[in-house]
């Protein structure tokens, strides 16, 4: 019995939910990246390669200039590019998205590790300049959420800023609703005298960079400096079933991305009492029965939206 | 001579390997409603789309208000004042009303931020000066395709349009909610002193609302006439190239056996919800019964039970006194039925096939055309798809092309000719000339008729009612899965069948009882 509370309070401490927030980050910045192409109708399985690039570039240009401010200069030059890549692919030339983005994180993988080998050697990069944490003196005061909330990376703060931000762009400017209209109905919005494409582009583009911050956020965020191949470890993927999970909204993909960033961290400590292999895999459980919930629910809405539905005619 | 609103010069469009538009010369008066008719094919969506600057034409010119355009683009049409309601909606399901009337022109706070109270505001404006009564807070999806088409007017009004183009806007409407389209038609032009072009093949719509009439062919502008010195026949024979006899058909012999009956039939849509809800009719040999119906009250779920392409919840089918229970579609056919589907494209040809391959789907195990169980006799197909081919007028280029290359009409004549080829007792038709020229339609119909004074059961569903007028002889109108009604054809008027197919009128007295 004692050592079962010693597992819960371990599990359910501040640092745990510390741990939440920090390892939610980089999965809640491609996902808020993944919910633009969404609406934008493009199905983005690219992510993972993105977040692998970004991670690599950051450290990369850290190691060049000496300063982690360097290499997240990098990282947007760098997001900005793929972003560009594969849209070209899957907006101009029309390719299969799925497709697309499995050459993308194939080819990252690759690209990564033989840089990673040729310039930093087998062992990987180590050592060089992050980014700092953030103080928040005011906040040390408060016990537990002081302590959860305080010392993160700036990504952790931005990314807030940048849930809102978007969530504000998607659904409460013309812009968003542009977007949205591109990838329900296109041809809606180029009768209206806008080119869906355009959407699309932006939309590509965005999530190129805020992928790429993913990516810096795991190499130049907390470890000074790192990168390991295959870094990114699928966070990419389930940065996608964040924004399916979130039905696209950044906020809600948010949350999705805080609960995969939760049982990550509860792995973390579950790891002194349970073999680590077997922790390891609580966060892609969680994301599949993450995503049966969002069938089934998808389900039962479409129901009730049936049912609701007041007139035949407006069956089509 | 009035202003001209709209001139076309000398345009001709040229996509690889069509010629969609050739030579044409057209103005248009301002404050006219003209009629653009003509077969598909013909080119009058083509020639619209360049006057919506969705085409840039190969050559020629064209002048809004006088102005030459210079640049082909929706967004400089819009400017010139065109507004352009197209055969399928241009609307985005998951907005409101308001949302999609001000699409591209939002109204903003701040600059940056859509200002929804504003955009709602503006629409109700819009539906106050032109009575075109919508809930602008409404979600599209949610509303019937009648209202939705006038969001769609709306629409090109809130962007500031004079000339209205609308693209075979009745072709999904009621014969109420056309005759409301139509009220709204006249009243924006004679209030608002808007030009519409209207494209339509229904010819009598030409002779119900419009001033003049121009009549495309293969492209070309054949003529163009003030409406009051024209009469449908002379529409059809123009549009045609010949005349058309559009006479009635004759229908011989009387009804014989039972060959269709379904009873207290309930079978499911896609949703899993009720779509055809304890229905019963029979068919006799000799007859077309004719479904009357809007889209989406159960007509095509009834069909795909009848044919086996759908699981029967509760309720019986029998097809020439033979119970359809826990056979697929292959079986049932054996019982004695072929069975025209609403979508050639997708359950009636297969695209990519030939012709040949098209006209022997479902007889290759055929004795005739089959050797030892699976070597196929090519040149003994080859002939008899020769002779299909010729019996049924198909025009296209040989029997070896894909069929997804022909064109709708000549695709339709591929599925109509394998199927009444196989001489069956009972014909289940659905949509039989959607999307096909006059020419083809005329041809079709006499076919039908043709197998029903030869002894077949038909059971007909289509979406244009004066083609279940044409060939039933009797009709039953269907609401929300249900029967409502069911007539003798001549003893019901359509006006009076429109009545019918929208809404559940049991217990007011039917004209007709079987």
């Amino acid at each position: 019995m004692d050592d079962f509370l010693n597992i819960l309070g371990s599990v359910f401490s501040a640092g745990t939910f510390n741990e939440m927030l920090r390892r939610a980050t980089p999965v809640a910045l491609a996902a808020i990246g993944g919910s633009l192409t969404e609406h934008a109708g493009i199905m983005n399985i690219g992510m993972d390669g993105m977040i692998l690039m970004g991670a690599f570039f950051g450290v990369l240009g850290s190691a060049l200039m000496s300063s982690a401010w360097g290499g997240i200069g990098m990282v947007l030059v760098l997001g900005v590019l793929v972003g560009l890549f594969f849209a070209l692919f899957v907006v101009k030339f029309r390719s299969d998205e799925f497709i697309i983005g499995c050459a993308l994180n194939t080819f990252a993988l690759g690209l990564t590790t033989y840089l990673s080998r040729a310039i930093f050697g087998t062992s990987g990069a180590k050592g060089y300049p992050s980014l700092p944490t953030v103080d928040i003196p005011f906040l040390d005061s408060i016990p537990f959420l002081g302590e959860v909330l305080n010392h993160h990376s700036l990504f952790v703060y931005l990314t807030w800023l940048l849930v809102f931000v978007l969530w504000v762009f998607i659904y409460k400017t013309p812009y968003g609703f542009w977007l949205r209209a591109s990838g329900e109905k296109p041809d809606t919005l180029r009768t209206a005298g806008i080119d869906p494409d355009k959407m699309k582009w932006i939309a590509s583009v965005l999530c190129g960079i805020l992928c790429g911050l993913a990516g810096a956020h795991l190499s130049l965020g907390y470890l000074n400096g790192t990168f390991a191949e295959n870094m990114s470890n699928s966070r990419g993927y389930i940065a996608f079933a964040c924004v399916i999970f979130g039905a696209a909204n950044p906020s809600k993909a948010y949350l999705a991305a805080l609960m995969f960033g939760f049982f990550d961290a509860i792995g973390l400590r579950l790891q002194d009492y349970v073999s680590s292999d077997l922790t390891g895999i609580i966060p892609y459980a969680i994301t599949i029965i993450m995503m049966v919930y969002v069938v089934i629910r998808g389900q039962q809405k479409k129901k009730h939206a049936a049912k609701r539905l007041p007139d035949p005619a407006g069956k089509t | 001579m009035q202003e001209l609103a709209v001139q076309f010069k000398h345009i001709s469009m040229e996509f690889p390997g069509v010629l969609a538009n050739d030579d044409v010369s057209l103005d248009i008066r301002r404050g006219e409603v003209f009629a653009l008719v003509g077969e598909n094919g013909a080119g009058k969506t083509t020639l619209m789309n360049i006057l919506y600057g969705i085409n840039e034409p190969t050559d020629g010119e064209v002048y809004i208000g006088g102005k030459k355009v210079e640049h082909f683009s929706p967004k400089n049409a819009i400017s010139l004042g065109v507004g352009m309601v197209h055969q399928h909606f241009m609307l985005v399901p998951s907005f409101t009303v308001a949302q999609n009337i001000v699409m591209s022109k939002e109204p903003r706070k701040l600059g940056f931020l859509f200002d929804n109270k504003a955009a709602e505001q503006k629409t109700r404006e819009l539906v106050d000066n032109y009575g075109l009564v919508v809930d602008s807070s409404a979600v599209v999806q949610e509303i019937s395709v009648g209202l939705q088409q006038r969001v769609e007017i709306l629409k090109t009004l809130y962007r500031g349009a004079d000339i209205l183009i609308l693209d075979e806007p009745t072709a999904v409407l009621t014969p109420q909610e056309t005759d409301e389209l139509f009220a709204v038609i006249r009243r924006v032009v004679k209030e608002h002193g808007m030009t519409v072009i209207i494209i339509t093949h229904k010819l009598y719509e030409v002779m119900a609302i419009s001033d003049r009439v121009g009549v495309m062919r293969k492209g070309r502008l054949i003529g163009v006439a003030d409406t009051c010195d024209m009469d449908e026949k002379k529409l059809a024979s123009m549009m045609v190239g010949r005349p058309v006899l559009y006479d009635r058909l004759e229908k011989t012999g009387v009804p014989g056996e039972e060959r269709i009956k379904v009873e207290d039939l309930h079978v499911l849509d896609n949703r899993g919800l009720p779509a055809v809800d304890g229905l019963s009719l029979s068919v006799r040999a000799g007859e077309v019964l004719g479904i009357a119906a809007i889209e989406g009250n159960g007509q095509s779920e009834l069909l795909e039970a009848i044919t086996g392409m759908r699981p029967i919840e509760n309720g019986e089918i029998s097809i020439c006194g033979q119970s359809i229970r826990g056979k697929d579609p292959g079986e049932i056919r054996q019982l004695g039925l072929a069975h025209i589907p609403e979508d050639r494209l997708a359950t009636g040809v297969s695209r990519d096939a030939s012709v040949t391959d098209n006209l022997i789907v479902g007889r290759h195990r055929e004795k005739a055309f089959n050797r030892f169980g699976f070597h196929q006799r090519t040149s003994t197909i080859e002939r008899y798809a020769q002779q299909v081919y010729d019996n049924f007028d198909i025009r296209g280029a040989g029997l070896e092309v894909n069929v997804g290359s022909m064109s709708g009409g000549n695709m339709q004549k591929v599925v109509v000719a394998r199927e009444f080829s196989f001489d069956t007792p009972v014909l289940i038709i659905a949509q039989p000339t959607r999307g096909v020229d006059v020419g083809a339609i005329e041809f079709i119909h006499s076919r039908i008729i043709e197998k029903r004074n030869a002894g077949c059961a038909i059971l007909l569903c289509s979406a244009d009612l004066d083609e279940v007028f044409r060939l039933s002889d009797r009709i039953i109108t269907m609401y929300e899965g249900h029967i409502t009604g069911h007539f003798k054809a001549s003893e019901i008027s359509k006006e009076e069948i429109g009545y019918y197919m929208t809404g559940d009128r049991s217990g007011e007295e039917a004209v007709y009882e079987k």
